[in-house]
């Protein structure tokens, strides 16, 4: 596992009361001169910490288990490397995406974030922090490709954002998930104008849904999740089942928006909203094979008569490449 | 010149392929047309509305800039994903851990919902969120799993109004929330001042998912195998900083009494 950084001290968890560790990176004065990065020294979980009392600490733990041979026979399971670890005083050795690599990363992301966008922008941050007022309610799968910030330009404030697996909205009769959780909040109280649900190329979870038997493994978390997509499946399975298994998969990637797309339908507060004409409800595929994006409307009117079917209709459709 | 135009010859062309190729794949064929339609009605359609257009410039920057600039990394990217984080953040449209960490494409597997909450297992009510996390340990083997927190949520301010005073109804948002409440019961017991308990708040619940990851058995298996890092963080937008932890389990060897 990770190596521990140099002035931090993980401390050993006990089951009654788990604690964590507050990291702290040394205080700098960073050219823009205004934050430090470090954290004052906080109450947490009863916990106050300054540094001078972190690096006593970790040598007091560092000296004692160097001294105690009992212990370093019996502790390490792993014989050379915790002793090795603790050897290394403060300077922890790196290895590829060792812990004390990712730290210094992230902190460089977070300071460059903050010089070359929160002070470049401070008042609008400032107001930002005040509250939020998106105009957009995305939701889009968790795949590492497909942040919707990253290929839409979505800027802090613009878009509430659920991610989940295979980018699927259960229905209303479904119960509560996390899914509707966040469409309620977005819908009812921030009282967003878009809900633009995101598909993409590849998608794992479809893949898994259509790769799924009927009588499976249902110990299996994804098995039990992409199962809301199941009309999706069915539906490609009735019109695409001569196309090759990749195809069929794209084409449920598609199918499976428009799926979640009437699912919100469901919901009597989207529906009502939808309805008077204060919501738009949009699907979008994104293919990272391409580099294309799709985006399209629901049409309520015309989907309405086709409610029989299942159908959907679509108005407003635009083709990025 | 008089006559027929350039695209009008193309048609004819493409009229012509279609009705002698006996063996040309309809169905394909037919999404190519479609794709081409929409791509020559987006070009001249200007969209009226300000937040698609805002979109519309938001991709196309994007190709351009990045996706275009870096042929052989999306290619690659296209062909699998690896990332080595699983991150947990809240749907704040003011947290983006893209924006505020720069994760690249690739680099993520990102799961955002209300209060970035992991609840405990639990396969009947709350398969989403551990989809999830089966698809980033098992699947993709990521290394670290990172739960973010931030100031002023309001999926902690609701936890923390829980049960309210009735006036403002939240079925799903309510039912959500209420895995915080461990986290609540702690902040409360622990007599922090009322002026700092949304924010000790944020941070415990932080801390609660962390442990609730631990409830998942192939989380627990890499954890023992070392494999995976279970880490928490905290993004105060108020004064523009960011905090970072880990949680660290360890048994102590035994003492044997004889």
């Amino acid at each position: 596992m990770a190596i521990l950084p140099s002035i931090s001290v993980s401390l050993d968890l006990d089951p009654q009361r788990h604690t964590a560790v507050l990291l702290r990176t040394p205080t700098i004065s960073t050219p823009f001169g205004l934050h430090r990065i470090s954290v004052k020294p906080q109450k947490i979980f009863g916990f106050k910490m300054d540094s001078r009392e972190i690096e006593q600490t970790r040598m007091r733990l560092s000296t004692n288990f160097n001294s105690s041979s009992t212990l370093t026979t019996k502790a390490s399971r792993e014989p050379s490397g915790l002793t090795q670890e603790l050897d290394s005083k403060l300077q922890a050795v790196p290895e590829s995406e060792s812990g004390c690599d990712l730290f210094k990363d992230m902190k460089h992301r977070f300071l460059s974030f903050k010089k070359n966008k929160y002070m470049e922008h401070i008042e609008h941050y400032e107001k930002l922090a005040q509250s939020q007022a998106p105009k957009f309610m995305v939701i889009a799968c968790a795949d590492s490709r497909v942040c919707p910030s990253a290929i839409l330009g979505f800027q802090p404030g613009e878009a509430f954002t659920v991610r989940n697996v295979a980018n699927l909205v259960p229905p209303f009769e479904s119960g509560p998930s996390e899914t509707n959780a966040a469409l309620e909040f977005a819908v009812n109280s921030l009282e967003v104008e878009n809900v633009l649900v995101i598909g993409h190329s590849c998608c794992g979870g479809i893949r898994a849904l259509m790769s799924m038997e009927e009588e499976g493994d249902s110990s299996s978390f994804i098995r039990n999740w992409v199962v809301v997509g199941k009309n999706a499946k069915a539906s490609t399975k009735a019109v695409a089942s001569n196309l090759s298994f990749d195809q069929q998969c794209k084409h449920c990637e598609k199918e499976s928006i428009n799926r979640s797309l009437l699912n919100l339908l469901t919901y009597p507060w989207i529906e009502e909203r939808v309805r008077k004409g204060i919501l738009s409800i949009h699907g979008g595929y994104y293919d990272f094979v391409d580099c294309t994006f799709e985006k399209w409307t629901l049409d309520y009117e015309e989907s309405n008569l086709k409610e029989a079917n299942g159908g959907i209709s679509v108005k407003d459709q635009l083709f990025w490449c | 010149m008089a006559g027929v135009s350039v695209s009008e010859v193309a048609i004819q062309g493409l009229k012509k392929l279609l009705s002698e190729k006996e063996d040309l794949d309809d169905v394909a064929a037919g999404a190519k047309i479609e794709k081409l339609t929409l791509e020559l009605q987006g070009q001249k359609s200007h969209s009226s509305d300000p937040a698609v257009q805002a979109i519309t410039d938001g991709f196309t920057d994007f190709k351009i800039n990045h996706f275009e600039k870096y042929p052989d990394f999306y290619n690659e990217l296209a062909e699998g994903q690896s990332p080595k984080f699983l991150v947990f953040a809240c749907s704040d449209s003011r947290v983006s851990p893209t924006f505020i960490l720069n994760f690249k494409p690739g680099e993520a597997f990102m799961v955002r919902n209300i209060a970035n909450l992991v609840p405990p297992f639990n396969q009947i009510r709350y398969s989403g969120v551990g989809a999830a996390i089966e698809y980033a340990v098992s699947v993709l083997g990521v290394e670290n799993i990172l739960v973010i927190g931030h100031s002023r949520c309001g999926g902690i301010k609701r936890l923390m109004e829980l049960p309210g005073d009735g006036s403002v109804h939240f079925d799903f948002v309510d039912d959500w929330v209420q895995i915080g409440l461990p986290a609540k019961s702690k902040v409360v017991a622990q007599g922090v001042p009322a002026d700092q308990q949304l924010e000790a708040l944020e941070k415990e619940a932080v801390n609660l998912s962390l442990v609730n990851l631990q409830t998942y058995p192939y989380v627990k298996e890499k954890i023992s195998e070392k494999k995976l890092a279970l880490r928490g963080g905290y993004y105060n937008f108020v004064n523009g900083s960011f905090e970072l932890w880990e949680l660290k389990t360890c048994i102590s060897p035994p003492i044997i009494i004889e």
